[in-house]
C-alpha cells in the first residue's frame, strides 16, 4: 500500500538536493584496490579484535577480527589476499588506530566464503546474534551496531517497525538505488526484523523526491507482510530517527529517550537490505554502496566498493578534479571532512562528496550574531541556537545543558546552514557537549 | 596525483549563502525608493540631509574601528542603513551640522559602546534621533511643506546654518498632519497620507513606497513580517475602537496608520533584527506592545508623534520577552 502524507516534523531546512547527478545511475561494482586498509573500529563501541596473523592468507568474507564484547562487531575480509601488516591505520580526525593492511591477490576469482546460514525460523536471539556476526551496523552513517539497536529492553514492546528510506542528505543517492535495485533483500530483511522486534506494522518512510522508489517497493510488498510505504514531503533532517518518527507516527520521542519509548524501532533501508542479503548465507559485510559525487568528480555514480578501499584509489578511479579542495565522507550536512586521501571507505561511508576550490562557497568571514532568528526557525527540535552560541562563547556550558537543552542537539547542522553570520554553531555545540559529558562522568567517578 | 593539502572544515559544509552583508544590502535597496521619493518631494534640502547623515554614520563607524584597532566593519552595510534611516526621520530643512552630530552619536552611542553590530540594545538610528530631539526640540519640529516649486534650486538657510548657531527659520513652514490634528484638530485625507503628498519627516511621508520596500524584504525572507503586521494591526484595532467610541475626538484608524513615522518605524526600524525578539510569538508580543504605545503616546501623550519612543521601549523589552517566551523543546 502506498500512502502520501503531508505530515512532517517542525522547522527544518531545504538545502539544494543535487541528487539528479547520480539517482538514475545503477549501482556498479568497483574494482578491487591492490591494498585494503581496514580500521578495526568502524562502528560505535569497542574496536574489533584481530584474529589473523601477519603473512596469513585469507579468503574474501573470512572473519579477520571478532567482536570485543556486546557493543562491538566483527570485521570480515573485503578481498581474498594476504595480511601484510597488523598495525595502526589512518582514521578520520587525523589520528591512527588499530587496523589491518590486506594485500589483494591480483588474479583471484574473489569468491566469497560463506558461514552458517541464519534461517528466518531461527529464534530472535539467534537472529540478533547472526546480525552481530555479520558485522552489521547502521549504514546510514551512524554506524551503531544494529543488533544492539534491535534489542527490545525488558518491559518495553515494539509496535511500529520503521524502515528509513528518507536519505535527506543532499547529493547522496545510495538508499535510493538500494530501494530500486534490492527490493527482495529489503523485504527479506524486514522479515528478519519482524522476527526480532515482534512489531505489528511496518512503515517504509520515503521522501517525495524518490517517488519511483516508493512505487517500486509498494508494488512488491509480499501479501503476508503488514507493510505500508509512506511518502512524506522533502525536508532536511527528516532522515534523523526522531524526526522521521514524528513525521510518520505524529509522536515525539521523549528527550533523552529512544524510539522504543514510543513503541517504535527505526532501521535504515540499506541496513535492512544488508540483513536480508547476508543472513540467509551466513555472510559478513565486505562491501557497501557508496555515492561518489560532487562538482569535483568526473565519473559520478553509485558504486559497490569493498570496505577498506583507500580514498586515493577511489578518486583516481572516478577521475577527481586535480584542484579538489574538500572531500566529505557522508553528505555535506553531517559528513566529516577527510584530512587526507589515505583514509579508507568504512561501513558508515554512505557517500564521498568532492568539492573543488570554486565550489566551497562558505565565506570565511564570521559576523556577530544579529539575532535574526533564522536558526530558531530552522532547528528541528526547537532549540535556540542563537542563545546557545552566545553562551558557548562565554563558556557557560552548564547553563547550555541545564537551561537550553544542549544535550538534545543531534548536530544536524540546520542552524549553521541558515546562519547569515556564518557562525560555526554546530562546532560550538559539539565541543560544548563533549565538555558537559566529561564533567558529568568526572562527577560520577568522584 | 592529488598532492594538494585538503581543506578541513566542520560540518555542515554548505551554507545557504545569504550573509549579513547580503541582508543589509537588500535593506538598502528597499530604502532607496523611499529616499528617492523624499528627494523628489522635498528637493535638494532633503538630499543634503540624507547625504550628511550617511557620511556621518559611515565615517564614525570607520574612525571608531580604526582608533580601537578593530577591522573595519563598513562593508557589512549596517552603518549605511543607520545613516539612511536617521536621515529619513529628520525634518527636510534640518540643519546639516545637527544632522552630522546625530549621525556620529547614532553610531557611537547607539552601537559602538554596546560592542558593535549584533550587540546594540536599541536601534542606532533611533538613538541618534532621540538625542537630537532632546538637544534640538525646536529644529526637529520645524516642518516644511512638500512639493514647493523651487525645491530643486533653493537650499534653505536653515539647512546651511553655521555649526552651533541657531537655525534661521525660513518664511515658510508647514505643519505635519499629526501636529495639525493634535494642536488644531484638523485631519488630512487618508489618500494624500498614503501617497505622501503631505509634510513630515523626510522619508516618512510615502506609506505606499515604504510598504513596497517592506514587501520586497518579506518576499526575500529578510524581514520578519510578523513585526509590521503586529504593530500596524494593533494600532488599527485600538484606534478603531476609540474612533468607534467617539469619532469627534479620536482620529480615524486610517489616519493613525498612514500619518507620521508609523509606517517607516513599523517596517524599517522595529524590524531591526538585533533589537527585536527571536521567536515568532516573541515578536508578535513585541509588535503589539509597540502598537499600543504608539496609540497611547499619540492620543494621550504630550507629543504629536510617539513611534520613536514606542520602538525604543520595545527594544528595551525584547531581551525580557526572549527570556520569558521559550518554545517547547522537542520531546520535553
Amino acid at each position: 500500500m502506498l500512502k502520501f502524507s503531508s505530515n512532517t516534523f517542525k522547522h527544518g531546512v531545504h538545502p539544494p538536493e543535487h541528487k539528479e547527478d547520480t539517482n538514475k545511475l545503477p549501482v556498479r561494482q568497483f574494482p578491487f584496490p591492490p591494498l585494503i586498509v581496514l580500521p578495526m573500529q568502524q562502528h560505535i563501541g569497542k574496536p574489533a579484535q584481530v584474529i589473523v596473523r601477519e603473512g596469513q592468507e585469507v579468503a574474501r568474507g573470512q572473519m579477520l577480527a571478532k567482536a570485543d564484547g556486546y557493543l562491538s562487531v566483527p570485521m570480515h575480509a573485503p578481498v581474498s589476499g594476504i595480511v601484510r601488516k597488523i598495525a595502526n591505520v589512518p582514521v578520520i580526525g587525523g589520528q591512527k588506530a588499530s587496523g589491518i593492511y590486506l594485500e589483494t591477490f591480483p588474479f583471484s576469482g574473489q569468491e566469497v566464503v560463506e558461514g552458517a546460514p541464519v534461517p528466518l525460523s531461527a529464534s530472535p536471539e539467534a537472529i540478533l546474534q547472526g546480525i552481530q556476526d555479520a558485522g552489521i551496523v547502521g549504514l546510514g552513517g551512524a554506524a551503531f551496531p544494529t543488533h544492539v539497536k534491535l534489542k527490545i529492553p525488558e518491559g518495553k514492546f515494539c509496535e511500529h517497525l520503521i524502515i528509513n528510506g528518507i536519505e535527506c542528505e543532499p547529493y547522496l543517492t545510495t538508499d535510493h538505488r538500494v530501494m530500486l535495485e534490492q527490493a527482495d533483500d529489503i523485504f527479506t530483511g524486514i522479515r528478519y526484523l519482524l522476527r526480532v522486534t515482534d512489531a505489528k506494522q511496518v512503515i517504509i518512510g520515503i521522501e517525495a523526491n524518490k517517488k519511483d522508489a516508493a512505487d517500486h517497493l509498494a508494488d512488491r510488498i509480499p501479501d503476508d507482510l503488514p507493510v505500508k510505504v509512506k511518502v512524506v514531503p522533502v525536508k532536511y533532517p527528516q532522515g534523523a530517527e526522531k524526526m522521521l518518527i514524528t513525521a510518520l507516527l505524529g509522536k515525539e520521542v521523549p528527550s533523552g529517550g529512544f524510539p522504543i519509548d514510543v513503541h517504535a524501532v527505526a532501521v535504515n533501508v540499506a541496513t535492512t537490505a544488508e540483513i536480508g542479503r547476508l543472513l540467509p548465507h551466513g555472510r559478513g559485510i565486505q562491501e557497501r554502496v557508496v555515492t561518489i559525487t560532487g562538482p569535483g568528480i568526473k565519473k559520478k555514480g553509485n558504486y559497490l566498493i569493498p570496505i577498506g578501499t583507500p580514498l586515493r584509489f577511489v578518486l583516481e578511479h572516478v577521475g577527481a578534479a586535480e584542484n579538489l579542495s574538500e572531500v566529505y565522507m557522508g553528505g555535506p550536512m553531517m559528513g566529516v571532512s577527510a584530512s587526507d586521501l589515505d583514509l579508507s571507505i568504512v561501513k558508515g561511508t554512505s557517500g564521498i562528496v568532492v568539492f573543488g576550490d570554486e565550489n566551497v562557497k562558505r565565506s570565511d568571514k564570521i559576523y556577530p550574531c544579529i539575532k535574526c532568528g533564522a536558526c530558531v526557525d530552522a532547528c528541528p527540535i526547537s532549540l535556540n541556537p542563537s542563545r546557545l552560541g552566545i553562551l558557548a562563547k562565554s563558556e557557560a556550558y552548564d547553563t547550555m545543558a541545564e537551561e537550553y537543552h544542549l544535550m538534545d542537539c543531534f548536530e544536524c547542522g540546520s542552524c549553521s546552514y541558515v546562519c547569515p553570520s556564518n557562525i560555526p554553531l554546530v562546532q560550538y555545540f559539539r565541543v560544548a557537549k563533549g565538555i558537559v559529558r566529561k564533567r558529568k562522568s568526572a562527577v560520577a567517578h568522584v | 596525483m592529488f598532492s594538494k593539502t585538503l581543506r578541513i572544515s566542520s560540518s555542515p559544509h554548505i551554507n545557504k549563502g545569504v550573509g549579513v552583508d547580503v541582508i543589509m544590502r537588500n535593506v538598502v535597496y528597499a530604502l532607496l525608493p523611499v529616499a528617492a521619493f523624499a528627494v523628489y518631494a522635498f528637493g535638494i534640502n532633503a538630499l543634503l540631509v540624507i547625504l550628511t547623515s550617511l557620511i556621518a554614520c559611515v565615517l564614525t563607524e570607520h574612525l571608531l574601528n580604526k582608533f580601537s584597532n578593530r577591522p573595519s566593519t563598513i562593508a557589512d552595510g549596517s552603518a549605511v542603513i543607520t545613516g539612511l534611516l536617521l536621515g529619513l526621520t529628520l525634518p527636510p530643512i534640518f540643519p546639516l551640522w545637527m544632522t552630522f552630530i546625530g549621525g556620529v552619536l547614532a553610531i557611537a552611542l547607539g552601537k559602538f559602546v554596546f560592542g558593535g553590530l549584533g550587540y546594540n540594545a536599541f536601534n542606532p538610528a533611533l538613538v541618534g534621533r532621540a538625542i537630537l530631539q532632546a538637544a534640538f526640540p525646536v529644529a526637529i519640529t520645524t516642518w516644511h511643506p512638500a512639493f514647493l516649486a523651487d525645491r530643486f534650486t533653493r537650499v534653505s538657510e536653515s539647512v546651511l546654518t553655521f555649526p552651533f548657531a541657531k537655525p534661521v527659520v525660513d518664511g515658510i513652514s508647514g505643519a505635519t498632519p499629526l501636529s495639525a490634528f493634535k494642536f488644531d484638530q484638523v485631519t488630512t485625507e487618508s489618500a494624500d497620507l498614503a501617497l505622501g503628498l503631505v509634510s513630515g519627516s523626510i522619508g516618512e511621508t510615502s506609506s505606499v513606497l515604504i510598504a513596497l520596500g517592506g514587501l520586497y524584504l518579506i518576499a526575500r525572507k529578510m524581514m520578519n513580517w510578523r513585526i509590521p503586521v503586529a504593530i500596524l494591526g494593533s494600532v488599527y484595532v485600538l484606534s478603531g475602537i476609540l474612533y468607534w467610541i467617539n469619532p469627534e475626538i479620536y482620529p480615524s484608524p486610517e489616519f493613525m496608520l498612514f500619518s507620521g513615522g508609523l509606517m517607516l518605524g513599523a517596517v524599517f526600524m522595529a524590524t531591526d533584527m538585533v533589537g527585536s525578539p527571536i521567536t515568532s510569538l516573541g515578536v508578535v508580543i513585541y509588535g503589539i506592545f509597540i502598537g499600543l504605545l504608539v496609540v497611547v503616546i499619540r492620543i494621550w501623550g504630550g507629543l504629536p508623534e510617539g513611534v520613536m519612543y514606542a520602538i525604543l521601549l520595545g527594544n528595551a523589552l525584547s531581551p525580557h520577552i526572549d527570556r520569558l517566551i521559550r518554545p517547547r523543546v522537542y520531546g520535553t
